[in-house]
């Protein structure tokens, strides 16, 4: 398979990410394994301390801080790395309640980045809220719990869990679905 | 909110899995992936695995993942195993891409663990007590001999009405077809039959055929060498998926340019301006049914610019005037290009006209296919599909289209080749079907007018896949419960009774049904019998791909229940039709229906498609894997199966003096009954198609929670002016209605359809849209099913499930 974006293009998409929580710049590679770049923090743990007991019927989720309400302006993702450094998401801030929305408006929302069809790394478009597949054309809505508005993918965009404290603080607690290329989201 | 799996983790694979070849049983492109069985009790590692990769490491993009739709716990050789079927990163169809149909093959296996599609038939039943009583083989498999001998034989086999698949992949392909095959046009000479989506027992391509070109000449390889790729009446992103991203894509980034022609924007045209830039994509946005006007136009620009190949055509195409006079059995006459042009001669101006486009757009095309490129020829793949199959003058319409590929020297060669995207796989062999005659019977017509007494059904459902539905139905219903009221009076008697209580009361009008399908259909509702089938991987099955790619789908799981391979279900119809014709004393009919001491479907294949291919095993197909051999196999070296790249690469087409025809192909309006009238009396054009998401009827998709969460009802897509000027939103319910009939769909706006044009899913278990076709059809049968005009009218405002599901555009948008 011939893919459709070269390698500059991709950087160039990097490049355009907004917002990097806590941690600094990953850089995600293409076709092969992803490299963490940056310096973990505490708040995202390495994936060894993230492993699962394997007695256990469901896998353990860390809870990670990925950013404080007052960060988030409104249909601008904020690029954040859940359950570990290898798995890029998005956090962002509706505007409106959506079901399924944290915070005190109901309108934040986090989500996977990666394509659930072939991995690709999904590109925000703003003026509908989707995110769109570079790659095969696939794209989600965001409003709509991530739901694939049309594409390949056998699944919607796995969508995190997220708890919002008294300080405004938002944690990411769980996932919906099935990140691509992991067989469990938890490694 | 949207549906969430709620799945964290999946099994891995070991390495010891059992690995089977699989070619995915949808759509005809035929994807290969790989199944991997293992005992339940088994698991692989993260880095000891079936996939031998590092699994503890986060994929990159096009990594190997099983996502939670490619897994599922099903039986094997009476066993619960783990069962994953994954994309195949070494098919050269797919290289691992994965459809969002195929993707799901796993989760769409029937399992009593997992609870998926428990619809799928387990026994046979028979019409018992007023209801769909299970019973055994031997049961209803007597009775349907009994009655079928009964009345063929008092009566004659034109009584007998058979509707039958004719495709491959699913529960298709070589096996299936022959056995079907063999019973009714061998054992038997049935000619009042039908297709699984069409009213007749006809080709859907006859005009190409009589031209010398066979429908699927080219190999898919080359989108990616030509050009210039012309589209016709088709949306290959949608319902060729992987052929649209692994060899168009491929191609345009080649350097070919892209032209669609098609009243819809559809996002094949979105995603092609993406990859190829919009100055290299003409979309060619017709008025509906015009598209022979079109391709007649161009064809007379490329004669006049002298942009034809004439060393092709002096030695490869017909050179004496007509060698084929319009008749009956052919809707336009066929033979020189010269005696073409007399026919199909048009301006620019005046094609542009009628089909509400620029001429200079048209010269443009004309341009695109056959200007010569470095002075030499400029190659162009054209491709069609049902928007032409299913539209006005079909024979005529696709000639026309041809006309332009045989003028170019497009066929045969490198870059080129003009053929159908098709549905399903191909999977056809069968006997002689020269008794069905041409035009063949109109079927579903025959049966709305009181025709036959017995109606044989296999895997076919006319309540979602006729025209003229709406009266169909009442009818069918109608004649089907005269059966079911005489048998409910026959309770308890004993069996020579209930046969006589049938007989007499399919003598008085009444319809005996018997239906094979793996599923509880809606025509199905009306059987008498139902007989309990399988699908692919569940038997051994044999198809060809959109380019005659060979490859032998193995068995991975039982069949469900006690269901059968259609194959095995034909024998044994055959085997209890010997036995009671043998009792009634006719032991020379009896004898017709020898011959099918099959155990297995390889039996089956090996009766039928070995005998013709006797290159062709399944041991050879299993050891060419999902790569297969494109047909026709010429032979077998080296421990290889040999095949053919492309038909006609020796200039020899497929006519008697291997000559091929051009199509007189004149340009008459609208050709089938009615529809200019219907045109002008209703506000709008209903146009149906298919979409990616679900798999032609959605037989086994009607029952898969990801796929009903997305569209909880079948959508028609309409302009948001449009929708305001009826008072709808998204998500309302609507009614569609004309003098025809009626059905109902939910509103997705659109901004990109045009004012007053519409389109609804075709094959919808849940708003059929068939029910508003009139019944006009062309000459040789062939169903106008895309031109429909209808008023529209709000049912209801959305209902909860509607109301929570994303309504945005489906084009893809760049950030």
């Amino acid at each position: 398979m011939q893919t459709l974006l070269s390698g500059n293009l991709w950087e160039d998409y990097m490049s355009r990410c907004t917002k990097l929580v806590d941690v600094g710049r990953r850089q995600f590679l293409r076709g092969g394994s992803v490299a963490a770049a940056g310096l973990a923090t505490a708040a995202v743990l390495p994936a060894a301390q993230a492993k699962a007991a394997p007695a256990n019927a469901q896998v353990d989720y860390p809870s990670n801080r990925l950013a404080n309400v007052a960060d988030l302006t409104v249909n601008e993702p904020m690029d954040i790395e859940y359950p570990d450094a290898d798995s890029p998401g998005a956090l962002i801030k509706l505007g409106q309640a959506v079901e399924g929305g944290a915070g005190p408006d109901g309108d934040i929302v986090a989500f996977s980045t990666l394509c659930p069809h072939k991995g690709w790394l999904l590109a925000y478009n703003s003026a509908d809220s989707t995110y769109n597949c570079p790659g095969h054309f696939s794209r989600f809505d965001v409003e709509a719990g991530g739901q694939q508005v049309w594409g390949h993918a056998t699944q919607n965009l796995p969508q995190f869990t997220l708890r919002v404290d008294d300080k405004g603080d938002i944690f990411a607690e769980g996932a919906s679905d099935l990140i691509f290329g992991r067989p469990s989201n938890v490694l | 909110m949207a549906y969430k799996r709620q799945i964290d983790r999946l099994p891995i694979p070991p390495k010891d899995a059992t690995i089977h070849n699989v070619t995915c049983h949808y759509c005809i492109v035929g994807c290969g992936y790989k199944a991997y069985t293992w005992d339940r009790n088994k698991q692989g590692t993260l880095t000891d695995n079936a996939f031998g990769i590092d699994l503890s490491e986060q994929q990159g993009a096009d990594g190997t993942w099983m996502a939670p739709s490619m897994y599922n716990v099903v039986k094997q050789n009476g066993k619960d195993v783990h069962l994953a079927v994954v994309p195949d990163h070494d098919c050269v169809v797919n290289s691992g891409l994965g459809s969002i149909r195929g993707a799901r093959m796993a989760e769409n296996r029937p399992s009593t663990v997992t609870g998926t599609q428990q619809q799928r038939l387990t026994d046979p039943m028979m019409w018992r007590y007023g209801v769909l009583q299970p019973t055994s083989w031997d049961d209803a498999l007597d009775l349907v001999a009994q009655v079928t001998a009964r009345v063929v034989t008092e009566g004659s086999e034109d009584d007998l009405v058979v509707s039958m698949f004719d495709h491959g992949g699913s529960a298709g392909g070589y096996e299936n077809t022959w056995g079907t095959g063999k019973l009714y046009f061998e054992s038997m000479k049935i000619k009042n039959c039908r297709i699984h989506n069409r009213p007749a027992y006809n080709s859907e391509v006859h005009s190409t055929r009589d031209m010398g070109v066979g429908e699927l000449n080219y190999q898919y390889k080359d989108y990616e060498l030509t050009d210039t790729i012309m589209i016709v009446g088709a949306n290959p992103l949608e319902t060729q998926t992987n052929l649209f991203l692994n060899h168009m894509v491929p191609g345009m980034r080649n350097g070919a340019r892209v032209i669609f022609v098609e009243p819809r924007r559809t996002v094949s045209v979105n995603a092609s301006e993406e990859v190829a830039g919009k100055d290299n994509v003409l979309h060619l946005q017709i008025n509906t049914g015009t598209d022979m006007a079109l391709f007649n136009a161009i064809l007379t620009e490329i004669v006049a610019k002298g942009w034809v190949d004439k060393d092709f055509i002096a030695n490869s195409t017909f050179q004496d005037g007509i060698a084929q006079a319009e008749d009956a059995g052919h809707p336009a006459a066929l033979g020189s290009i010269e005696e073409a042009m007399k026919a199909c001669t048009m301006s620019l101006d005046e094609a542009a006209g009628i089909c509400g486009v620029d001429a200079a757009d048209i010269a443009k095309a004309a341009a695109w296919i056959a200007e010569p490129k470095d002075g030499a020829r400029r190659k162009c793949v054209t491709a069609y599909e049902k928007g032409i199959i299913w539209g006005n003058d079909n024979y005529r319409t696709i000639g026309a289209l041809v006309n332009i590929a045989l003028a170019t020297g497009n066929v045969g060669r490198e870059g080129g080749g003009v053929c159908r995207l098709g549905g399903h796989q191909e999977g056809y062999y069968r006997p002689s079907d020269a008794h069905v005659g041409r035009p063949a019977t109109y079927v579903d017509q025959l049966l709305i007018n009181g025709g036959g007494k017995i109606h044989h059904i296999w895997a076919c459902d006319h309540y979602k896949t006729t025209l003229n539905a709406s009266q169909f139905k009442r009818v069918h219903k109608k004649r089907s419960d005269m059966v079911k009221e005489a048998m409910d009076a026959a309770a308890g008697g004993t069996r020579e009774d209930l046969i006589n209580a049938i007989v007499d009361a399919v003598n008085k009008g009444g319809l005996f049904v018997v239906d094979v399908d793996i599923i509880d259909s809606q025509i199905g509702q009306n059987a008498h019998v139902v007989l309990a089938a399988c699908e692919s991987n569940e038997m051994n099955l044999t198809s060809m791909n959109g380019e005659r790619r060979l490859r032998l789908s193995e068995k991975y799981m039982d069949p469900f229940g006690n269901s059968k391979p259609d194959c095995l279900i034909a024998a044994g119809i055959a085997q209890h039709m010997e036995r009671v014709l043998n009792a009634m004393g006719k032991a020379d009919y009896a004898a017709q229906f020898q011959g099918y001491d099959w155990m297995t479907e390889e039996d089956a294949f090996m009766d039928g498609y070995n005998k013709g291919n006797p290159e062709v095993t399944y041991e050879r197909l299993r050891a060419m894997g999902n790569n297969g051999v494109l047909e026709p196999v010429v032979g077998f070296e080296n421990g290889m199966l040999v095949g053919t790249e492309r038909l006609y690469s020796n200039g020899e087409f497929g006519t008697g003096d291997k000559k091929a025809r051009f199509c007189a192909a004149g340009w008459r309006g609208w050709q089938a009954e009615g529809k200019a009238e219907e045109q002008a009396k209703y506000k709008y054009w209903i146009n149906n198609g298919r979409a990616n998401i679900f798999w032609q009827s959605q037989f086994l998709d009607q029952d898969n929670d990801f796929i009903q969460d997305r569209f909880p009802f079948p959508f028609i897509e309409m302009n948001p002016a449009d929708m305001a000027d009826i008072g709808v939103g998204p998500g309302d319910l609507v009614e569609i209605h004309n003098a025809n009939g009626a059905t109902q769909a939910m509103v997705y706006p659109t901004a990109t359809a045009r004012r007053g044009e519409t389109l609804m899913v075709f094959g919808s278990p849940a708003g059929s849209q068939g029910n508003v076709i009139n019944p006009g059809v062309n000459e040789l049968v062939l169903p106008d099913y895309k031109h429909t005009w209808a008023d529209i009218r709000k049912i209801s405002d959305a209902p909860a499930t509607a109301k929570a599901i994303s309504f945005k555009s489906k084009e893809y948008k760049s950030a």
